[in-house]
Order: structure tokens, then sequence, then C-alpha cells
């Protein structure tokens, strides 16, 4: 049978002419199911639990549906750290957006955040080592300017004469390149201004770390190795619940303490109150009072990524 | 309020008369008053919930040394040669007493002459430092852990800044009566340690799961 013809018979059984010849309904039926089977058991066989797999994505869970997902979580911390743990989903607060302050002409470089963060996000320390919040030494000559930054720098006390320090994380762009990426939609940005990245439905591509502009988010290039007695316990589905082999991770502004009214780690460990958070809308708030009387930029501006991280000089 | 009494007719003017006092009587209880603080309390300085101050051991209370006053010239003094060595606040001009109460030493003294416990000092450096103040109390300058949206502890100017030799060096955290608190160093800070090069992250342990 010519390729033509068998076209024409297809589109007039009303079957899809894209497939491969005629074939009777019940053959078509269970090469179907067979094939099913087979995938099913190939999963199984990858050590994938089907429900997760088919599951919808995070954003039209029902309630149910989301305890389910949440205890699953929790289930399979308890298996990986023989630990108990609280995982939430709590959602973003009405009449709130983040905002984030960060003053250059107080911080000193002591990267006291970097391992805080660590600590509360419950990243890897060791291979592979993820830091979400990089320190740039630069010049104060320079100013700002990447070409003469140094993230390796030693010293044995900071800050160095001459020398300016420029921590750089996650701005929770409000036009986010990486959202715009990502082919699977496990990344997007929630009302409250936080980027968020879905774990479970991260695919592990890598479009959105070579979209970011500002080197914010980090690839599990091997299985985090937590150890079971550094893991805090309190855990947001979309924040610091730990990471499996092949995601990637990025800054939430800490959502699991944000979204319950606290302060980011990093803010509370800053020992030079160089560490700003607050809510943009609330006249008030002390990220509101930094915009309205200090000098305030954005980072890479003429990227249009209208971050909600802002740089500001309190001097 | 008054131009709109006047010119009423005559049986609705001793109502209105009545109600402007009221109304002038309301502000001028209102205007003055802090925006949370009791009426009783409107003419008290804002207080702020703060960390305690990081006293040296066995420093506090001053009176147990301080009980017969002495002389309150101003002297280079014999004793506190852990302040006197590094006393740099405006050396030329500035001495104990200036901020410390000459009756008592527990407690510090403002320009005014009013008194202020050591919780609440910033209302002394405020006193000269009022941009600085200002800034503080928004929560821009110097830090202030809890809640973003709720309650939040503030630490003194004194917890960061030695107020005898107060440009920031360094700080670390000590413990004063049980609580933790942070207090200023005179070294500077040391760093964390650098983060791993991509090439370390490959020649350790990675590569040798990946058989190189």
């Amino acid at each position: 049978m010519s390729a033509r013809k068998g076209l024409n018979v297809l589109q007039g059984a009303g079957v899809d002419p894209l497939g491969d010849g005629p074939a009777d309904a019940s053959r078509r039926a269970f090469m179907r199911t067979a094939a099913a089977g087979a995938a099913v058991s190939a999963l199984a066989g990858c050590g994938v639990d089907l429900g997760e797999f088919l599951r919808g994505h995070f954003k039209e869970l029902s309630k149910d549906d989301l305890a389910k997902v949440l205890a699953k979580v929790e289930k399979r911390n308890k298996e990986r750290f023989g630990r108990d743990t609280k995982v939430t989903a709590e959602g973003p607060r009405p009449g709130v957006e983040f905002g984030y302050g960060l003053d250059i002409s107080r911080c000193v470089g002591c990267r006291r955040c970097v391992y805080a963060c660590v600590k509360e996000n419950n990243q890897s320390p060791e291979q592979p080592q993820i830091h979400l919040i990089r320190v740039l030494e630069m010049d104060k000559e320079q100013g700002v300017d990447l070409a003469h930054s140094e993230l390796y720098y030693d010293a044995d006390a900071v800050p160095r004469p001459g020398k300016f320090y420029f921590p750089v994380q996650c701005q929770q762009c409000r036009n986010p390149p990486c959202v715009k990426t990502c082919p699977t939609q496990a990344t997007w940005k929630e009302r409250d201004g936080i980027v968020v990245i879905d774990y479970d439905w991260c695919i592990g591509c890598r479009c959105c770390m070579s979209a970011c502009p500002y080197g914010a988010r980090h690839f599990n290039w091997g299985d985090p190795k937590l150890p079971a007695e550094e893991l805090n316990p309190n855990q947001h589905y979309l924040g610091n619940r730990p990471r499996p082999k092949g995601v990637v991770e990025k800054c939430t502004f800490c959502i699991q303490r944000t979204r319950n009214g606290r302060y980011p780690a990093c803010v509370e460990i800053c020992p030079v109150g160089a560490r700003k958070f607050g809510n943009l809308l609330d006249p008030e708030s002390e990220i509101r009072k930094v915009m309205e009387t200090k000098r305030v930029f954005v980072f890479k501006e003429e990227l249009a990524t209208h971050p909600q991280f802002y740089y500001f000089y309190a001097t | 309020m008054r131009q709109k009494a006047t010119p009423l007719r005559q049986m609705v003017t001793p109502f209105l008369v009545v109600c402007v006092a009221t109304l002038i009587a309301t502000a001028a209880r209102a205007s003055p008053s802090m925006k949370h603080a009791p009426p009783a309390e409107k003419t008290k300085e804002e207080l702020f919930e703060a960390r305690p101050p990081p006293f040296s051991d066995g420093i506090f209370p001053c009176m147990d040394c301080h009980k017969d006053q002495k002389d309150r010239n101003r002297r280079e003094l014999g004793f506190h040669d852990e302040q006197q060595s590094v006393f740099d606040h405006d050396a030329e001009h500035r001495w104990c007493l200036d901020c410390h109460d000459y009756e008592n030493r527990n407690v510090l003294r403002l320009a005014s002459g009013a008194t202020v416990p050591f919780t609440e000092s910033y209302r002394l450096c405020g006193q000269c430092h009022g941009d600085k103040f200002r800034d503080w109390k928004a929560g821009i300058h110097g830090k202030r852990v809890g809640n973003w949206d709720g309650a939040k502890t503030y630490l003194l100017c004194v917890s960061c800044h030695n107020p005898h030799s107060p440009s920031f060096k360094g700080v670390k955290e000590i413990v004063v009566d049980g609580k933790v608190t942070i207090a200023p160093t005179l070294q500077k800070l040391k760093p964390e340690p650098r983060p791993h090069r991509p090439e370390e992250m490959r020649d350790g342990k990675r590569a040798q799961e990946f058989g190189r």
C-alpha cells in the first residue's frame, strides 16, 4: 500500500494521520497497553515513583494532592537522613512583595552570610560544594566592575585596604530570564516576588543557569553530601528541602523563614548589619526607608531584569 | 475652625463652641505624643527592644567600686587602663564624665543632665550622631533581628562600636548574665574560608567517582 493511499484511509477513518499505517483497533489498544506497561516497568527499574512521575504541576495541585506530595517529601527525608522533618508549602501573603537591600558601604566581606545560608538551606557543604551567595572582592578604584573582582580572596582580616565587597545572590528579578527559558515550567515567580524551583519538575537541563546574568543558579553535579545532624528540619517544598542530584537550586530569600514573617538567615547573621529585608508595599518597612532616603542601584540594570534586590550606600 | 463657628446662628453657636473646644483639646493631646506610646508616657523617649549592653566581666555595677566620689575635674585617670589606652572618641575634647554620670556611676548622663540606663545608651549616642540615630531607628543603620513584619530586637550602638574607640573594627558573640549578645572587638574580622575553585571540585573525590 502506498503511503498516500494509507494516509487517505486513515483520514477517512478519523485516525491520527501521523500513525504508522493502518492497524486494527484491538491491535492498537494492545500495543498501547504494552507500551505503557513497558514504561512503567522501566520507571520502576530506575527507582522512580509512578505517582510522583504522573502528578500535576505544583500550581495545579489540589489541597489533598499537595498534602500527599508533602508527606512523601517528609518520608523521603526520613529514609535519607533518619530524621523527622516538617515540610510545608506556605503560600505568598496578599499585600506582600519582598525587597532586599544590601549596603555595600558596610559589607566587610567576612563571608558569614555564605555559610549561614549553607546551614539554613540544607546545601551540600563539600563535594559538591554549593554556595548560593558569592561575595566578590572589588577594587575601590574600579568601582562595581566584574572584570576587577575576585571571588576566591583569602585574607587574615577584612576589609582589606583599597577593597570593597559585593555579595551576589539571586536578584529575584521581576522579569526573570531563567523562568522564561525553563522548558518544563519547573521554575516560576511567586506573587510575593520569590523565584522558586520545584525540584521534582526540574529536569536538570541547566538552561536557566545559562540565562541568568548573575550566576545565581547552581547545579547539583553529585549527590549532595549533607550530614544528617546538620539537616535543618524546618523545610519548605519550594525552598530548603534536600535536593537530589541533577537539579538546579537557588536563593529563595529563605522562603521557609520569610513566609512565616522571619528575616532571612543571611540578614540575621550579618555582623555589620549590611543586609536589609522587608515588604516593598509597606511604607514603614526598612527596605522602603532605604529606597526613599539612600542612594540605591540594581545590578546590571541595563539588562532590564528589574531585580527585587537592591544595592545601596548608607554613607 | 473658629472662623466657621463665629458667623453661625445663635442657637447653634453654643453647641459648636463646645465641639470646637473638644476638638482643639483632642488635637493638642494627640499631636506631640508618640504614635504607639500611651498618653501617660507622651513626654518619654521612644523605647526600643534591644540586646543587653556588652559589659566586660565584673565591670557592672560601677558603684561597687565608685563608692566615694572625689574629683569631678577632667584629668588622666590612674585606673581603667583598658579604656584609657584605646580612648579615641574625640579624645581631645571628651572625657569620662561627659557621658558617665558623676553622682550615679551605674547610669549615663545626657547633655541635658537627665540620666539614662546603659540599656538605653542609644539616646546618649543620638545626641551627637542624630543622622545615624534616625537611620538606626528606621532599621537602616545597624542591625535588627526577629521578624520583618513584627517584633524586632535591636542591637545597641555599643554592640558594634566600642564607645571609647568607636570606629567599627569587628564584633564577637558574648554572654552577659546568661543572655547572648554582641560585643565590639579591637581586631578586624577574619573571613570564613574561600569557596572551592571548580578545578578543586574536579580533582577531589568527584574525579575518583568518574574514574579519572
